[in-house]
């Protein structure tokens, strides 16, 4: 899986659950996802087992940080990280 | 000992236990309770020659840290009462806050001054500032206060004569009506309850407590105050890492706390997903909550995994303090699925129940829960309307209306039931549902708007409904920023849905309870 597909998975997941009705053209690779409300803190929780589940990784305490999440680009590439 | 005033308690552990950490942070930075009483010593000075007076007020936007703690102490010691404001919240919401209860002075850090002035300078409100160039262990500070001395030498001076009834500090909660209040608490308001945690916690100086709660929440009276009245280490949480469940669990373990208290919300989610068994908890004797209703099949699967701390329920709206308190029973009965209650009464408080007419009621009938007693606030800063209408009319003693139902089970302890106004408890932070909308009509698109509150596995999410002037779609993406413009994160809602209009019910006000049934 590549980078763009898993952008695309992680996208529709959260268009899903957290942005109902949204324009999923609103929803760039660089929204700010923490940082603005999108995804509070049981949010990102959530988003985080669905990473596990959905791409077979697991992330460790350290890793489930703003740093690594706020954006679809940064979960995308924490994500290829876990699979190399 | 009791207390008299919230400052002397530092001055004496210092006394006791100079060379002993009394605040250790997440990155393991400390500072000695002789230095942090020495540091506040400096900052009162630095205040008395800005002119800060016995009776002002002083606001303090720098995150959670010795630095703060000092600062706090500082201000106390200067007379004066501390206006603390949450940093992450926007510059508008805490300049206000500021400029609401006129402010003499400002701790602040410099990323933060900056948007703090922009929005001051428009009213002509330019209060002096202590800028830091961060926060850590004090060093900040201490670097800000030595060029200040430079320029201008601020000479020692003694701490202002303990006044129970003197303003400690104001905390600001959400209003209803749009712009957040300011509650007016005195030393004496906060050392009835410390002293009672005294006598139920037992603490002592070999005591590491948790700082969870940010300081602009009421929580952390009981972290800072029983702490270093007892000579004990306050271990901070960074904001970040509270809000982490997989990483907090395992720092709780490393810094061997013993004392742990916050909204159950972040210990619902350390038991589910902290690993909780990892890890050697043995240190931890007490776990407090409070703040919300904490959903019983996680304090059930809490217990199971942290067996031997004692727990208790502490309830009570800013406005008192901790007002009751609830022991938890060593083994919950798998049967109970129903919260555990609030309990009874502290010692210093006397509740009351009311009917809707302010009348006592029969005991085990439902009503309203008010608290009077030493603890209870002094009223809302310049808003004597507002502190007029949270009393019971008609009577001698000053019964706070908490607004909160509930009922008196047959065992003594109380049942919170809910709330009789549109005031709500997400993760452990009180919301007025009013001041959410308040911040929607501000949007130029928005022409009528509503929030309501959903159950949901972790308490509540918010909702919020909005009708356009052109009838046009509202992205759910551009409104989350919008409302993080204006109200602080924990305040934006979950989740938008765009309506033609309103509800309404037949006196034409907006049908909260249609738009809580709309799918």
């Amino acid at each position: 899986m590549d980078e763009p597909e898993i952008k695309a998975a992680v996208k529709t997941y959260i268009l899903n659950e957290y942005l109902p009705g949204e324009d999923p053209a609103a929803l760039t690779d660089t929204t700010e996802l923490m940082t603005t409300g999108i995804l509070d803190s049981i949010a990102v929780l959530k988003v985080v087992t669905f990473l596990e589940s959905h791409f077979g990784i697991t992330l460790e305490p350290h890793e489930a940080v703003v740093e690594n999440l706020n954006t679809l680009s940064a979960i995308a590439r924490l994500v290829m990280s876990k699979k190399a | 000992m009791t207390t008299r005033a919230l400052h002397q308690l530092l001055d004496l552990s210092a006394s006791r236990f100079p060379d002993k950490a009394a605040i250790e942070e997440s990155e393991g930075d400390s500072i000695r309770y002789g230095e942090l009483a020495r540091l506040s010593d400096r900052v009162r000075d630095r205040l008395r020659q800005m002119g800060v007076e016995p009776g002002d007020r002083v606001g303090i936007c720098l995150r959670k840290s010795a630095d703060a703690v000092a600062s706090l102490f500082g201000i106390m010691k200067a007379g004066a009462a501390y206006v603390p404001v949450d940093p992450t919240a926007p510059a508008s919401r805490n300049a206000f806050i500021f400029r609401n209860c006129a402010v003499k002075s400002i701790i602040v850090e410099a990323q933060l001054a900056d948007g703090l002035h922009q929005e001051f300078s428009p009213v002509c409100f330019a209060p002096e500032s202590i800028v830091l160039d961060g926060v850590g262990a004090g060093v900040p500070l201490t670097h800000s206060l030595d060029q200040l001395d430079v320029v201008s030498p601020a000479p020692s001076t003694p701490s202002a004569v303990p006044d129970p009834a003197r303003l400690a500090y104001i905390l600001y909660t959400s209003g209803s009506t749009g712009q957040p209040k300011g509650v007016m608490l005195s030393h004496s308001n906060a050392a009835c309850f410390i002293d009672w945690c005294s006598s139920v916690f037992q603490p002592n100086e070999h005591d590491r407590f948790s700082s969870h709660a940010p300081f602009h929440f009421d929580l952390s009276i009981l972290d800072i105050y029983v702490s270093i009245k007892h000579g004990a280490t306050l271990v901070i949480v960074e904001e970040q890492l509270g809000k982490e469940p997989a990483r907090l669990a395992a720092w709780i373990a490393e810094k061997k706390l013993t004392v742990w208290y916050s909204a159950p919300s972040i210990l619902s989610l350390m038991a589910q997903v902290g690993r909780l068994k990892d890890y050697d908890y043995s240190s931890l004797r007490v776990v407090l909550f409070a703040g919300e209703v904490f959903p019983i099949k996680y304090l059930k699967l809490l217990k199971l995994l942290w067996p031997h701390p004692r727990y208790f329920n502490l309830y009570g709206p800013t406005e008192t303090n901790v007002c009751t308190f609830y022991e938890v029973p060593q083994v919950i009965p798998d049967c109970q699925t129903e919260p555990v209650p609030i309990g009874k009464a502290c010692a210093y408080c006397e509740p009351l129940v009311v009917d809707e007419a302010g009348t006592e009621i029969l005991p085990a009938a439902e009503g309203e829960l008010c608290i009077a007693g030493p603890s209870v606030l002094e009223g809302y800063w310049n808003l004597p309307e507002n502190t007029a209408k949270a009393f019971l009319p008609g009577r001698d003693n000053r019964w706070y209306r908490t607004g909160d139902i509930v009922v008196e089970l047959p065992d003594g302890n109380y049942k919170f039931l809910g709330r009789r106004d549109r005031m709500i408890k997400k993760r452990g932070y009180r919301i007025e549902l009013g001041e959410i909308e308040a911040a929607l009509y501000r949007h130029p698109a928005i022409k009528e708007a509503a929030a309501v509150a959903l159950p949901d596995d972790n308490g509540v999410s918010v909702k919020a409904f909005a009708s356009t002037r052109n009838g046009a779609r509202l992205s759910t993406i551009e409104l989350k920023a919008f409302c993080a413009e204006n109200l602080p994160l924990y305040m934006v809602p979950d989740l938008f849905c765009c309506v033609e209009s309103l509800p309404k019910t037949s006196t034409d006000k907006v049908d909260y309870q249609k738009l809580k049934a709309m799918k």
